[in-house]
């Protein structure tokens, strides 16, 4: 079968790639457009290391088939910072030790920020539902809702 | 060596060396590396959990257009059964040639028979589907009970015990006192079994490697591990190919917990890549992961404690079985050992039995084996203080092992901190916080040996005057933030300008693994030593230019000083202008020191557990949660509490939800993050710690290993809480939904499970 031909939108810049009918948005984004940030724990949808936003909803890239992107604005962890400034959340989970081994981190940190967008003053309860289909083996999620509940503090007050 | 004191960086929560890399998506782990001509690796796994490999055709499968390598058994060395053992370190490489593939038999289901190199990842699935292999299918065991019944299917059939054929494949005895004696004392005696399910470590990061070899042979690895020394050398050992001729750089870990102690994929990739001349990428999928890795020991436990009236424990028996799955190796070590070690027990039999059986053989997970035996103990504890009518605390508070308690396992406790953190708890607002209708409290304490071992470092000083630190162990945790402040401290310089990377096996001397709460213990010791030689050589520096004599040159605040004014007056000379100033003063600044560490204590924690039972659903929610430890010296507090915090959370999945479904064909029903259901964020709280500090006397910063002793208590601290809260105890784990229902639906009368 013929390679599909995708015309997309990634972190902002319009991207062209070809992908196998059955290839996956992570498997693309891993691949052809060599964007490895995200990542794959499961493939299945049950951890959330693949997180993005396809038009600004968080989905797992790991269920969405690369051809699906076609039009479409993706986003994804190496969009977040503005070239060295990093994004409050980036900061704040590195202030509150918020990552061990780092592998979910690209995931959390986009299901973070697309929360905020949504509700920009979370509780913590909603901080907690929201992430719970994003995985940590190693923190326990303490410091990562501390940390995501700071970012949002700090973003509300700056907010204009 | 020094106490450091009156600190700058120790004990600051600063930015880990590597977090910008970590939060920009940046960091390279092990499946992120391509290279060009790579090719893709597939393995085909039995489908059976017991059978006889008759033979493998590969004919087939190499005749696909695309393959370009295929490998089994017979390309693997060999380490025959009767020539006895071939360690590395705890490892047997007789187990681990034919856990890494099946060579008489297949002993799982997921086991290894062959694997296949092509120019996709679908050639080389599809090229599996295409090798034959003639199996004959065997009875299996899964479970203990069913591995060491009479008549049991035997997985190695030269094993004996007890003169027969037998899947028990060891025991292991720790005696201290007479047993018999202690008990005829006891005037309250209280003896229960339990038992616990294997469960994963749960990494994120699927198991996955890069690696190339080149026509000389030299190869290069990049792959996820506890220890690129380790696959260096399990490498070397499968494959043949000498040590010095392998490359081993380690990726970033997401995650290991004990389960990457031991290589997988490295060894068949490796042949792989030298067979088809094509750089070889293997990655596994959460599927294979689940069936084929991992995980910790299934066990049944018998604990019997006998006391006085008057709250003394005058006697202990614990007797554990644990699983190994299809090759030997449990971690009884951990459970006989352990177990009994937080209380001061004048008489003391500790004994474990390792079993096999068709299951994926365990590997390493924090604190290999103490969390098992800790729960029975534990639970036991909780019985006997409530037959005495004493507070939890106060009892244990009243046998707790101090400096000179003599453990079971062999040592005389040096200073310990076990009484702080009982302490601690019984004076935390926790403990008397009130609780509501279906809540309940429980507590629990735990002990891991720690462990030092050999590590090596190289600390250079650039030319511009900032610090490069080189260690050789995958920092899974946050220890290079650990580095970089007591480098930075010693230094006298922000920790900014302390660079801390992971070498290479070619790069940094040996280093073994990460594990056994070793790492920060056993680096900070060789990375103090080789900065403590670098500032003598600043010292001596500076001495020659201001022409004094060296010992009249103090290092401080990053800059050598004249110890007095009596010395001299001179400016001081800071790092940057000795850096300077190298090249015509004897050459670069660094030093690097390698040792085989010693003097890692022992660690003990004390946790408090509240509970709420959801009467109609059946499901246990963990609502408070304090856990109290002591770290020796806590050098980056959010790492340690991070260490704390995960612990916890892996344990509360252990005691509450975690297992493997086996289904009548003797195979995993639930590979899965959908249904194998580890702790997601909404089902936690917040986890509090205390950090009990106690200076290790042997390290030069006070270090004491972290990671382990937060998993120990758990699981009986939150079958103690279930057991306040419903006034009925499970005997058996994991606490899940069904079977607290079953309970809760159950007659009054009718016990627990």
């Amino acid at each position: 079968m013929a390679k599909v031909h995708v015309s997309t939108t990634v972190n902002g810049e319009p991207m062209e790639f070809l992908c196998e009918p059955y290839e996956t948005m992570l498997d693309a984004l891993r691949g052809s457009l060599g964007l490895t940030g995200s990542k794959e724990g499961c493939s299945s949808g049950d951890c959330g290391a693949c997180s993005i936003t396809l038009d600004g909803r968080l989905v797992c890239s790991c269920l969405m088939l690369a051809a699906e992107a076609e039009g479409h604005e993706i986003r994804t962890i190496e969009g977040m910072a503005h070239g060295e400034q990093l994004h409050p959340l980036q900061q704040k989970f590195l202030e509150h030790a918020a990552l061990q081994c780092g592998i979910c981190t690209s995931g959390m940190l986009v299901a973070s920020e697309a929360l905020l967008t949504k509700n920009p003053d979370p509780t913590e309860e909603e901080v907690r539902f929201w992430l719970a289909g994003n995985l940590c083996r190693c923190t326990g999620y303490d410091k990562i809702v501390r940390a995501v509940l700071d970012a949002a503090a700090e973003m509300r007050e700056t907010a204009p | 060596m020094n106490i450091v004191t009156n600190n700058k960086w120790i004990g600051q929560r600063t930015i880990r060396p590597d977090g910008v890399d970590k939060v920009t998506g940046r960091a390279a782990f092990a499946a992120d590396t391509n290279m060009p001509g790579m090719i893709w690796g597939k393995v085909l796994r039995s489908p059976h959990p017991h059978a006889r490999i008759k033979s493998i055709d590969t004919s087939k499968a190499e005749k696909l257009p695309g393959v370009k390598a295929v490998v089994t058994a017979r390309d693997i060395v060999d380490f025959p059964l009767d020539k006895g053992a071939v360690m590395l370190g705890i490892q047997d490489m007789r187990w681990m040639c034919r856990n890494v593939m099946a060579r008489e038999k297949a002993l799982f289901p997921g086991h290894p028979v062959a694997a296949v190199a092509a120019t996709t990842e679908a050639i080389a699935a599809e090229a599996c589907k295409l090798i034959e292999v003639d199996y004959e299918v065997l009875p299996w065991a899964i479970e203990i009970d069913d591995a060491i019944k009479d008549g049991a299917p035997i997985l190695h059939e030269w094993n004996k015990f007890d003169g027969k054929p037998s899947n028990i494949m060891g025991k292991l005895e720790q005696k201290k006192g007479d047993i018999a004696e202690g008990f005829a004392k006891a005037e309250i005696v209280i003896e229960r079994s339990f038992t616990t399910r294997p469960v994963h470590q749960g990494y994120i990061e699927p198991h996955a490697c890069l690696i190339s070899v080149a026509a000389d042979g030299k190869t290069t690895i990049w792959s996820s591990s506890q220890g690129q020394f380790m696959v260096r050398a399990m490498t070397a050992y499968l494959t043949g190919i000498p040590q010095s001729d392998i490359r081993a750089i380690p990726a970033e870990i997401g995650g290991g917990f004990g389960g990457k102690t031991i290589v997988y994929l490295e060894p068949l990739a490796t042949l792989l890549a030298k067979k088809s001349g094509r750089p070889v990428k293997m990655v596994m999928t959460r599927e294979e992961v689940m069936r084929a890795t991992g995980p910790t020991s299934g066990s049944k436990s018998t604990v019997k404690i006998g006391v006085t009236r008057d709250g003394k424990i005058v006697a202990a028996h614990g007797i554990f079985y644990l699983q190994a799955g299809a090759l030997p190796g449990s971690p009884i070590r951990g459970a006989v050992g352990c177990s009994f070690a937080p209380y001061d027990i004048p008489h003391i039999l500790s004994q474990g039995f390792d079993v096999c059986s068709n299951r994926s053989k365990v590997a390493a997970y924090r604190a290999p084996g103490a969390p098992i035996g800790a729960y029975a103990v534990e639970c036991v504890l909780d019985e006997v203080a409530s037959a005495l009518k004493m507070d939890p605390l106060e009892f244990r508070l009243k046998n707790a092992a101090k400096e000179g308690t003599k453990a079971a396992h062999g040592p005389v406790f040096p200073r310990i901190g076990f009484i702080e953190t009982l302490d601690m708890a019984k004076s935390h607002p926790h403990y008397k916080a009130p609780l509501g209708k279906l809540q309940g409290r429980g507590v629990a304490s735990g002990f891991w040996f720690n462990a030092g071992g050999e590590s090596s470092a190289q600390v250079n000083i650039t030319e511009d005057g900032n610090v490069v630190v080189t260690t050789g162990h995958p920092d899974i945790g946050g220890s290079r933030a650990g580095i970089a402040n007591i480098c930075a401290e010693l230094l006298g310089i922000d920790y900014k300008r302390v660079s801390v990377i992971i070498g290479d096996t070619q790069t940094i001397g040996f280093s073994n693994l990460t594990g056994g709460s070793r790492v920060l213990f056993a680096s900070s010791i060789v990375v103090t030593q080789s900065t403590e030689k670098i500032i003598q050589t600043l010292r001596e520096r500076a001495a020659k230019i201001w022409e004094i004599d060296p010992e009249a040159v103090k290092w401080e605040d990053g800059a050598a000083h004249p110890v007095s004014p009596n010395a001299g007056e001179f400016p001081p000379l800071t790092l940057k202008e000795l850096a300077e100033k190298a090249p015509a003063m004897g050459g670069p600044i660094g030093a690097g020191v390698q040792l085989n560490t010693q003097g890692a204590d022992g660690g003990f924690g004390t946790h408090i557990c509240d509970v709420e039972v959801d009467a109609d659903l059946g499901i246990v929610r963990v609502i408070r949660y304090t856990a109290i430890q002591d770290v020796g010296r806590a050098i980056h507090p959010g790492y340690v509490e991070g260490q704390l915090q995960g612990g916890v959370v892996q344990g509360i999945g252990w005691a509450l939800n975690e297992e493997y479904i086996y289904n009548k064909d003797g195979k995993v029903d639930n590979p899965g993050f959908l249904d194998y259901r580890m702790p997601v964020c909404s089902d936690m709280p917040m986890i509090d710690c205390g950090l009990v500090e106690v200076p290790n006397p042997k390290h030069p910063q006070g270090v004491k290993g972290v990671g382990e002793v937060p998993l120990v208590p758990v699981m009986a601290a939150v079958a103690n809480a279930v057991y306040n809260a419903l006034g009925k105890r499970f005997y058996s784990l994991p606490m899940s939904p069904p079977k607290v229902s079953a309970v809760l639906d159950a007659p009054v009368a009718q016990a627990a499970e």
